[in-house]
């Protein structure tokens, strides 16, 4: 057997036994559970999170459940024990604040424990260690492993390297598949449902990696969306080639097209170290920013949502506004992280 | 008749046929055919041909091609068929095919792919379309376009 063999071989082989863990404390997924249906409920069992793909629309809707069940269970303030004995491992490649927070809250929320490499820069990968090498040491240490990384595809990778489920919380310019599960649930949670809405995702669409995977997610639902970015930020020509032909897309690079028309904006950071000619980022930033004026603008049940960190792009009085959803949008990212990391070791 | 007499006849070896205009180049570079190897090489380019026209052919002899040379020259002339000769008689003739997978014989586009590091892994595409040709990688994601593979074949 050569080495490529190997790792297809160690990929395929079940991460565990679903049969013989045993539901004990309290579980979302007690209620009604019948013994046959552990092997084929819930999908995500033992499995890698690297693309939203790995996501099926039934997957999606189960996790939207248990993250309303995890809300209601934090709103309560009683410890869970739900992953009592079980240990997440965070390597963070790349500077992260919400993501990283809300995973090792989530992990502590449900009862599991967190290790991690805090600075990446002073632990053995700094000496040259292969991201394979470093997977495989981490897997014997821990039940789950969530990795950002600065390389596309490094999720994957360390998914073939891994017989522990390996969850993708940003790879280069790569996907985000988390930031989308909290994305599509806000969305559905604020607006009450996904299908039919129109929805606009503005600002950096080529670089951000977060546009990239809702995109694609949103291509599931019946919905239209408007991509609104200057010409040098639009969406990779690889992402579109993507979305199916049934979902409607419109490409502008005018804000005030998609103000009275759409039900979800989506704003996204646009970082200055993209442009060599700062004055042209400048007058970038004054076109894509959502002021109180564009609000007004905007249909009265609008919602706008952004993944956070934001810069100029939503000017602070917009904060005030009960169409400001990305505060509750970051909050949102703990209750879906316990829903998914419960369903993935359940 | 014609092609015979601009291309002689091989004793043992392989002939390369029905191979696009132009791209024999491609496939002599595929098969690390230089200014170093010892085996003779006909190369014909732009030969007339009934079926597509114009084509390249390639007759190398003593030498039989491994599964990955073949599964590379299916992705620069996918309608190209091989012939191994014995004995100046063709003893096994078949027409190249895609290979749903590809695996190890190409890099992938994206410079920022993990593929394209140290990492012990090698390059592996699912193909999307054969016509045109369109890979996509399974680490990164990323499409790679008919010129970006053959840039990095």
């Amino acid at each position: 057997m050569d080495r490529r063999s190997t790792v297809y071989a160690r990929c395929i082989l079940p991460v565990s036994d679903p049969a013989v863990h045993q539901y004990d404390i309290y579980h979302p997924f007690k209620k009604g559970f019948l013994e046959q249906d552990r092997y084929s409920y819930p999908m995500l069992k033992n499995r890698s999170v690297v693309s939203i793909d790995d996501v099926s629309k039934e997957d999606l809707t189960e996790i939207f459940e248990t993250s309303d069940e995890m809300s209601r269970l934090l709103e309560q303030h009683k410890p869970l024990k739900i992953m009592d004995g079980k240990i997440m491992a965070t390597l963070f490649y790349e500077p992260s604040t919400r993501t990283r927070l809300s995973f090792e809250s989530a992990m502590n929320r449900l009862g599991g424990s967190v290790i991690t490499v805090s600075d990446t820069g002073s632990s053995s990968i700094s000496k040259g260690e292969t991201l394979a090498d470093t997977i495989r040491m981490t897997e014997s240490y821990s039940d789950i492993i969530v990795i950002r990384h600065p390389m596309e595809g490094a999720a994957k990778l360390a998914s073939r390297f891994s017989s522990k489920p390996v969850i993708n919380a940003g790879d280069g310019s790569g996907q985000h598949p988390t930031q989308t599960l909290m994305d599509l649930y806000t969305i559905k949670k604020e607006k009450g449902r996904i299908d039919g809405l129109n929805i606009a995702m503005i600002g950096d669409l080529r670089y951000g990696r977060t546009v990239h995977s809702l995109l694609l997610a949103l291509s599931r639902f019946d919905v239209s969306v408007t991509l609104v970015s200057p010409q040098i930020l639009g969406i990779p020509e690889h992402i579109l080639a993507r979305v199916p032909d049934r979902t409607e897309i419109t490409i502008t690079d005018n804000l005030s097209d998609v103000l009275k028309k759409s039900d979800v904006f989506y704003v996204t950071r646009i970082q200055k170290e993209r442009f060599t000619d700062q004055n042209e980022y400048q007058s970038v930033i004054g076109s894509y920013s959502v002021d109180e004026k564009a609000v007004s603008e905007m249909k009265e049940d609008a919602i706008i949502m952004h993944p956070l960190p934001r810069i100029d792009e939503i000017s602070p009085e917009v904060d005030y506004s009960k169409k400001a959803a990305y505060f509750r949008q970051a909050a949102n990212g703990v209750p879906v992280r316990m829903a998914l990391v419960s369903t993935i070791l359940g | 008749m014609e092609q015979t007499l601009k291309i002689s006849k091989i004793r043992e070896g392989t002939v390369i046929d029905h191979i696009p205009a132009g791209k024999a180049i491609k496939v002599l570079a595929i098969l690390r055919i230089d200014e170093k190897g010892s085996q003779t090489v006909s190369v014909g380019i732009r030969v007339p041909s009934g079926r597509i026209g114009s084509k390249d052919v390639v007759k190398i002899e003593g030498r039989y091609l491994e599964r990955f040379e073949v599964d590379k020259i299916s992705l620069v002339a996918p309608e190209a068929s091989i012939s191994i000769v014995k004995n100046y008689e063709v003893v096994e003739k078949f027409i190249v095919e895609i290979p749903e997978r590809v695996t190890g014989i190409i890099k992938c586009s994206n410079r920022n792919c993990i593929t394209n590091s140290k990492e012990p892994v090698v390059s592996e595409f699912h193909v999307i379309s054969k016509k045109p040709l369109i890979l996509r990688c399974y680490y990164c994601e990323r499409n790679m376009q008919e010129k970006e593979i053959l840039n990095n074949l």
